[in-house]
């Protein structure tokens, strides 16, 4: 057993075990947390494929960004988890009968039969010199320009429905509001200064 | 070494256990969507495994596009969980039945 395999088993052991406390966790902050931990060690592995890049990008990405959203809703709403966990027990059997007869039915396609080593031999290791980064940037950017380009949109789009789906006007005596367009059509005049006469104290 | 079977039996569990995730919490709505983030992490994990054992970067540039799409599903949906709960002072799936589906 090479050192290679070694921290392959070590990292799956932890990726499929912070899985499972994922779905088991009563509270959704673990949950949230036990996933923090699952992309971690999925970054790890992906590094052991020699994809580095894509490592990083999903620890900034998901870890940075998606599961840091994913703790601030779960923190802001405030969620009974008593009642959430209700059907627990009830859906465990039919839930592991499906989970197992899936699992079985993909082990029977992807095993060591199929897809072994001697079908598909480990490649060479890259060269001192390989840029994973630079490579992957060399096809994204000429062959893949326009999916990249959807990506950008795609991105858009989400950043305008967030922020509309959520934008609320706040009313009542209480909320104090600026309102830009009203800022931005004050002329100078009676609009900006107000002369106040009154008798001079002393 | 690390066979290609390796990281497609890895792929496997995590798809499977994220099934099993949303049988188990069909009530809650966060937890569905993290057994979704969960059920596209072991699509990726494919995804490198096959793009290293082929020498192929094309799945590489895949998973990337992959994680763009899904960061901003997760966004979009947990907006709209935002929404429902101020709405509906509730995220359990069961009390979503406005439409009386």
């Amino acid at each position: 057993m090479t050192f290679e395999l070694i921290v392959f088993y070590l990292f799956s052991a932890i990726l499929v075990a912070s899985a499972t406390m994922v779905i088991t966790r009563r509270n959704p902050v673990h949950s949230a947390l036990f996933l923090v931990l699952a992309f971690f060690s999925c970054a790890a592995i992906w590094m052991l494929a020699e994809a580095e890049f894509l490592a990083i990008v999903l620890v900034l990405v998901y870890v940075g960004a998606v599961m840091v959203l994913f703790l601030f809703v779960v923190m802001m709403l405030d969620i009974d988890v008593a009642t959430m966990k209700a059907g627990f027990i009830r859906y465990l059997p039919v839930g592991l009968l499906v989970t197992l007869a899936m699992l079985i039915e993909i082990f029977l396609v992807v095993g060591a039969d199929n897809f072994g080593l001697d079908k598909f031999p480990s490649p060479a290791p890259a060269a001192a010199d390989y840029n994973n980064t630079e490579s992957l940037g060399n096809v994204l950017y000429t062959a893949y320009m326009y999916q990249f380009e959807l990506a950008a949109v795609i991105l858009l789009v989400a950043i305008i429905a967030a922020i509309g789906l959520t934008l609320r006007k706040r009313s009542g005596t209480e909320v104090r509001q600026q309102d830009p367009s009203r800022q931005v059509k004050v002329k100078k005049g009676p609009d900006r200064v107000r002369l106040v006469k009154m008798e001079a104290q002393d | 070494m690390i066979a290609l079977s390796d990281y497609l039996i890895l792929g496997a569990i995590l798809f499977s256990l994220s099934i099993a995730g949303i049988f188990l919490n069909r009530k809650n709505v966060i937890i569905l969507l993290m057994c979704i983030e969960l059920m596209l992490l072991a699509v990726n994990i494919n995804f490198v495994a096959f793009s290293h054992f082929l020498g192929d970067s094309a799945g590489q540039v895949f998973v990337f596009f992959i994680l763009t799409v899904a960061a901003a599903e997760a966004a979009i949906g947990l907006a709209i969980l935002v929404v429902l709960f101020r709405n509906r002072r509730s995220i359990n799936v069961d009390d979503l039945d406005a439409l009386k589906g």
